[in-house]
């Protein structure tokens, strides 16, 4: 990996839970990002994927300082931002902007593009003089593949896809150095969406930027992506270039997602396993002891609900080399294929699929795997 | 054949003028068959399923042609009465949002039994035992103790199972199902179209889902149609039309969308936007956006629905240039 531009260290987000009008007590705590690490590179794109409730939007709010951890620390460039206050905060924010999910409620709709993408340089004057404004928001509207000449209209007169190009042209007016996508796509139609994210591409080379880009939709991290983290329950569980986690993941959660991930192929309709896992996620404010996707897990035993799983190479593969020894938080991960390799199964592909697994009891509420 | 649409003409008066949501659509669904109508949004397949199901906002819509024929009646030509008789009966519709679609203040067992109570006259106990088996029957875990909740006290996930309960309740012939998977996380996803087809294959009914998402409809569809401004552009075996597209906007589609299982460089994007309904530009709908346009007769003449093979059509003039280039 490239030297770290973002280290993220032990990363906790408590949302206090309150009882009484007078006298509030705090009676637990929803437990939304819950000891994370990641680092990122400089120019690199780490994509963070998870179902909902999982902490991802936390998690981004938590890098662009837009709430502040409860415990934890975010390094730039080695300095830790969760400790600057005032001016200095306001600098390093400078250089980490954020790109929205939703284009129809992140613009201010009383106000003109040229105004919501300039908007940045009234609080860092430093960037861009005020005569010369008007100049720069034009060039950030050409970067972005939208006619110069709109500066004036107002957001209501732009499709979707032209409104989150807006979102991104506000994100870069500053020249940060990492931008932190959270589902920046997902609220587009398909033919949209591909335009948008042949953008970020391209923004990528353009600027050197680093991207953070959260998603739920795993073929698009796949498609952006250096490098992936799978959150579940305010945690990373399993993390590693796009060819460990999709080829070689170790997790039983990643494999769950990855087998259910619908593949847009009706000739893999035969020759895919599933694993359709049971029952839903639990509730953050209160996760399960030990490792929190136990409650699910079709491989769960009394180790699973003693002892939390670390994030780190499991000790079966921390000998080998190769794509499956990455950091994946499982007392018990194995590898498993998941995703058929394009025009049918592979050679590395199991023989017997449907088994969960050699040996393995069923546990209590625990998943099942079968053939489709 | 169970549903039979033919030449559906649905337009909306609007401030903006008259948005032609649905023009000249042709669908057809045999028992036990899924058909899968695939469109982004404005594309009008939400709208087709509406008048199908006779649930069309009226005004400002309003059906101003072609004809519904289910099991050989046609449906526009019945009164609101008879209508509301086979809706729920006979055929049945899932929607996408789970949680608006339910009534907040009735519980699920409640809403579950009125459909027993109201059109088959049960006595409230037998409907409410009713009401048990059938959330039993859609997996919802503890059923007899959770009979007496609220919709807002159970998961996304569990809540589909419960909008597919009771649309299964009467065991209808048809279900129309409106992105039912849309609002739901990958996992839970996987477990309601599971559940979902497999009731399917037991009541031997017909199946229209409508969706935008191509991984979807791969996943479970027999047939598909490929909707675009109101029209239908393609029409074919599911596996027909992954292999070899034979209209430019769904190769466009196909071309688009990230792989699981690969990582590509960049995407193929469709230029452009899709048109505005009020404002079709002549010719073929998709001519501003086509990498295959030309200027005779694509910008002139409407291309009608060209049959390319047994049982598959698609409304392009080059329809053969792009299924075998």
């Amino acid at each position: 990996m490239a030297e770290p531009i973002l280290q993220v260290r032990g990363l906790v987000k408590h949302y206090p839970l309150t009882q009484g009008i007078l006298f509030r007590k705090q009676v637990g705590a929803v437990k939304a990002v819950d000891g994370v690490d990641l680092e990122l590179g400089r120019g690199e794109t780490l994509g963070v994927v998870g179902e909902s409730g999982c902490g991802k939007s936390t998690l981004a709010r938590l890098l662009v300082s837009l709430e502040r951890p409860t415990e934890g620390s975010i390094l730039f460039k080695g300095e830790d931002v969760t400790r600057l206050s005032g001016r200095a905060l306001k600098a390093v924010r400078r250089n980490i902007q954020m790109v929205f999910q939703d284009p129809y409620t992140s613009l201010n709709p009383r106000m003109t593009v040229g105004d919501i993408i300039g908007e940045p340089f009234d609080i860092h004057p430093e960037v861009a003089p005020k005569g010369d404004r008007r100049r720069k928001v034009q060039e950030l509207l050409d970067v972005v593949g939208l006619n110069p000449e709109y500066v004036n209209r107002y957001p209501h007169q732009f499709s979707g896809g032209q409104r989150q190009r807006i979102g991104i042209a506000r994100g870069l007016a500053l020249r940060p150095e990492v931008i932190v996508a959270d589902e920046p796509v997902s609220a587009l139609d398909v033919s949209v969406q591909a335009q948008v994210i042949n953008l970020l591409d391209r923004l990528q080379g353009e600027f050197g930027l680093s991207y953070v880009f959260i998603a739920h939709d795993l073929s698009i991290v796949r498609h952006i992506s250096d490098r992936v983290g799978v959150m579940y329950l305010g945690r990373i569980v399993e993390i590693g270039s796009d060819e460990e986690i999709y080829d070689h993941p170790t997790h039983p959660y990643t494999q769950a997602l990855l087998s259910a991930v619908p593949v847009p192929d009706p000739e893999a309709r035969r020759h895919r396993e599933r694993i359709i896992l049971t029952g839903d996620v639990p509730s953050p404010a209160n996760p399960p002891s030990g490792c929190r996707f136990r409650t699910r897990c079709w491989k769960a035993r009394e180790r699973c609900a003693l002892e939390v799983p670390l994030l780190a190479v499991p000790a079966a593969f921390r000998y080998a080399e190769g794509p499956a020894a990455h950091d994946s938080a499982c007392h018990f991960a194995e590898e498993k294929q998941v995703v058929p390799p394009e025009g049918g199964t592979g050679p590395g592909a199991p023989p017997a699929k449907g088994d969960p697994g050699p040996g393995e009891p069923p546990a209590e509420g625990g998943g099942a795997t079968r053939l489709t | 054949m169970l549903l039979d649409v033919r030449d559906l003409r649905v337009e909306f008066r609007t401030r903006d003028g008259v948005a032609h949501a649905v023009n000249g659509v042709n669908l057809s669904v045999d028992a036990g068959e899924t058909l899968a109508v695939l469109g982004e949004s404005g594309s009008g397949k939400s709208v087709t399923a509406q008048a199908v199901m006779g649930i069309l906002d009226s005004p400002p819509g309003r059906v101003t042609g072609g004809e519904i024929l289910f099991k050989g009646r046609d449906l526009l030509g019945l009164k609101e009465e008879e209508r509301r008789r086979i809706r729920g009966a006979e055929m049945a519709m899932i929607f996408q949002d789970a949680l608006s679609s339910l009534n907040p203040v009735l519980t699920v067992g409640a809403q579950l039994a009125e459909m027993f109570t109201v059109h088959r006259g049960m006595s409230r106990k037998d409907a409410r035992a009713r009401a048990v088996e059938l959330m039993d029957r859609v997996r919802i875990p503890a059923a007899r103790e959770r009979v007496d909740d609220y919709p807002h006290q159970f998961s996304g996930g569990m809540r589909q199972r419960i909008m597919i309960a009771m649309a299964m309740a009467l065991e209808p012939s048809l279900i129309i199902a409106d992105e039912p998977t849309t609002a739901l996380d990958v996992t839970v996803q996987a477990q309601v179209m599971d559940l979902l087809a497999e009731l399917q294959r037991e009541l031997d009914m017909g199946l229209v889902l409508i969706t935008h998402d191509l991984g979807v409809v791969a996943d479970v569809a027999d047939r598909i149609a490929v909707m675009y401004a109101g029209r239908i552009v393609e029409s074919a075996p599911v596996h027909d039309l992954y292999k070899a597209p034979a209209h430019p906007y769904t190769r466009g589609l196909l071309a688009s969308i990230p792989r699981l299982d690969q990582k590509g460089r960049e995407l193929y994007a469709i230029k452009g936007l899709p048109p505005s309904l009020t404002d079709i530009p002549p010719g073929c709908p998709f001519n501003p956006r086509c990498p295959m346009v030309r200027d005779t007769p694509c910008r002139t003449e409407v291309p009608p629905l060209f049959e390319v093979a047994a049982d598959r059509g698609s409304a392009c003039f080059f329809w053969e240039e792009c299924l075998h280039g």
